[in-house]
């Protein structure tokens, strides 16, 4: 692999760009891996990345019925954070900050990752109670969150209304500056070239149709479009399509799926300092380096694989931005789409071994998973590595929904984010 | 948006008057401190979540109020056919080619 560097930059701009080398490989499948995983998402991606880089196992494919990075990957919001509420998810979305902080270099790949803060608005005395809960939660679990009043607010993010005369006045936030975004589809390219370097091959244009277990029940591979491909460790990272594969291994899951819907505005010049979101009037909002407004909506109310939502879904998200950036009323916008996000009953991920041996899922993210990637790649590698959870995800399994034990962050995460 | 037919009201109405209200056909258990945690967990939590022909419930919220469940394939999003709480589940096999099918 070449490394990217000024040097090489100059060296292709003298040269008219002509020796830029394919970023990863595209094999034809081998007959069998040690290890496929399911999806390549970021998360998929992520975790051949650190199944090669941490655990030294390369013989690794990740199969993806699509395109890399063209599911949820490259149709969010990109928003990132970690304040949420509890111990188990202070400790995976933090762990992912962390790894986020200095992914750019350690791929090579400027993933864009901009820490410009990320500031949840409080618009009631409910909402002031909970946010003031999550610093407080927050603070004890190492999470960086801070209290600002209306006029603090304002001087972070001047485009804000905080007149009293609106219709839900701000009546202060919650500020995480370790927050912001990162270049969706770079997270996808990255883990896909580091991967693709250390042996990882990448099979696009290749559904999984089926997963194949012996007579005692321990996976043995996978069938595809592209034929049978074996395995003695298959990790499903599949996203909205979680259920569906599961099925497969004759798994019923704790998941249902919805569509959730994003837009952006024309391109202007920067105005938006940071993420700003709002889960009483339920909208959040963004620019991108481009200079388009990144807006993010809601789920539709059922459940759906059809990647499409329904249109009031998106002018409701709109009410809502004007009102609290009524500057933004005359824009355009230019683009919306949707995704199949997979939602579990506590909001929270599952990343687990499975009652199948051999089976591993990755899933459950739902409208808030892209924060995670790095850190979710990380453990779920650990866990198909060495066949057990590291302690990090210990808490994220699927018998929770039966034991009890839930993580229940539905309250963190109102808005989809 | 969708629009849904109500059986209840028997005419077709834009999604916002109705309210999603999960998978159909899951039984209300009679008793449920007789239940053991799988058979809980079962009923609370696990979904049958199906790329495809999908039985689920609404309720028109701002119509007659009433529940009732629906048939809709959840690839194209359009509804096979809607029917009364306490109809039994309609044989899909039927519906597609039926009359219910648009
Ligand atoms: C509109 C929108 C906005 C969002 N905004 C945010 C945000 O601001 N912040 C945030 O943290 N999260 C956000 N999310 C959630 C986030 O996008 C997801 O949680 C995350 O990207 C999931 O990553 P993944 O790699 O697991 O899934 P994906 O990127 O969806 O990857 C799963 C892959 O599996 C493949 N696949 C499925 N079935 C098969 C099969 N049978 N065989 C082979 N391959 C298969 C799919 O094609 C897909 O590429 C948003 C999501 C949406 C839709
Ligand atoms: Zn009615």
């Amino acid at each position: 692999m070449r490394n990217y560097s000024v040097f090489s930059l100059a060296r292709e701009a003298l040269l008219g760009h002509k020796g830029w080398k394919e970023q990863w490989r595209s094999p034809e499948p081998k007959k069998s891996y040690d290890v496929i995983i399911v999806g390549a998402g970021g998360h998929g991606l992520a975790t051949a990345y650190y199944l090669a880089r941490e655990h030294g196992i390369t013989n690794v494919a990740v199969i993806e019925k699509g395109w890399l990075g063209g599911g949820n990957t490259g149709r969010n919001t990109t928003i990132i954070r970690s304040n949420y509420l509890y111990d188990e998810s202070a400790g995976i979305y933090n762990h992912a900050i962390k790894l986020w902080e200095g992914l750019s270099q350690e791929l090579n790949y400027n993933i864009m990752f901009s820490q410009r803060g990320v500031m949840m608005l409080a618009h009631n005395v409910h909402d002031v109670q909970v946010f003031k809960r999550h610093i407080h939660a927050n603070r004890l679990n190492g999470v960086d969150n801070a209290w600002l009043t209306p006029e603090q607010a304002k001087e972070f993010c001047p485009p804000l209304n905080i007149s009293k005369q609106a219709r839900y006045p701000v009546m202060g936030a919650a500020l995480q500056r370790k927050g912001g975004t990162a270049r969706h589809d770079a997270v996808a390219w990255g883990y896909a070239r580091g991967a693709s370097d250390r042996g990882v091959d990448i099979i696009q244009q290749c559904e999984v149709t089926g997963i194949n277990r012996d007579a005692s029940g321990n996976v043995t591979g996978v069938e595809t479009t592209k034929g049978t491909i074996n395995a003695k460790k298959v990790g499903v990272v599949a996203a909205g399509h979680s259920s569906v594969l599961m099925q497969m291994a004759d798994i019923q899951m704790p998941l249902e799926s919805f569509p959730l819907q994003a837009l952006v505005s024309e391109p202007v010049k920067p105005i938006m300092p940071c993420v700003v979101m709002s889960n009483t009037v339920h909208a959040y909002i963004s620019q991108s380096d481009k200079g388009e407004l990144v807006i993010g909506a809601g789920t539709d109310q059922y459940t759906s694989y059809s990647q499409t939502g329904g249109l009031h879904i998106l002018t409701h998200t709109l009410d809502a931005i004007v009102e609290m950036f009524p500057i933004f009323s005359r824009m355009k916008m230019l683009r919306s789409w949707g995704g199949i996000v997979d939602v579990t009953p506590d909001r929270s991920p599952i990343l687990a071994k499975t009652p199948v041996s051999g089976l591993y899922v990755n899933c459950g993210w739902g409208t808030g998973g892209f924060k995670a990637t790095p850190g979710s790649g990380h453990v779920f590698a650990h866990t198909i590595a060495r066949d057990e959870p590291h302690e990090i995800n210990a808490g994220f399994t699927l018998e929770r929904f039966r034991n009890g034990r839930l993580i229940d962050e539905a309250a963190a995460a109102a808005v989809a984010h | 948006m969708l629009l849904i037919h109500c059986p209840y009201c028997e005419e077709e109405r834009p999604e916002v008057e109705f309210a999603g209200a999960g998978e159909a056909h899951i039984d209300r258990p009679k008793d449920m401190n007789a239940m053991s945690d799988a058979e809980f967990e079962k009923f609370f939590f696990i979904r049958d979540n199906l790329k495809g022909v999908n039985y689920e419930r609404w309720r028109h919220i701002h119509g007659c109020g009433r529940f009732f469940n629906a048939v809709r394939d959840t690839v194209s999003d359009k509804f096979l056919t809607t029917y009364k709480s306490g109809e039994k589940k309609p044989d899909p096999a039927k519906l597609k080619t039926g009359k219910g099918a648009k």
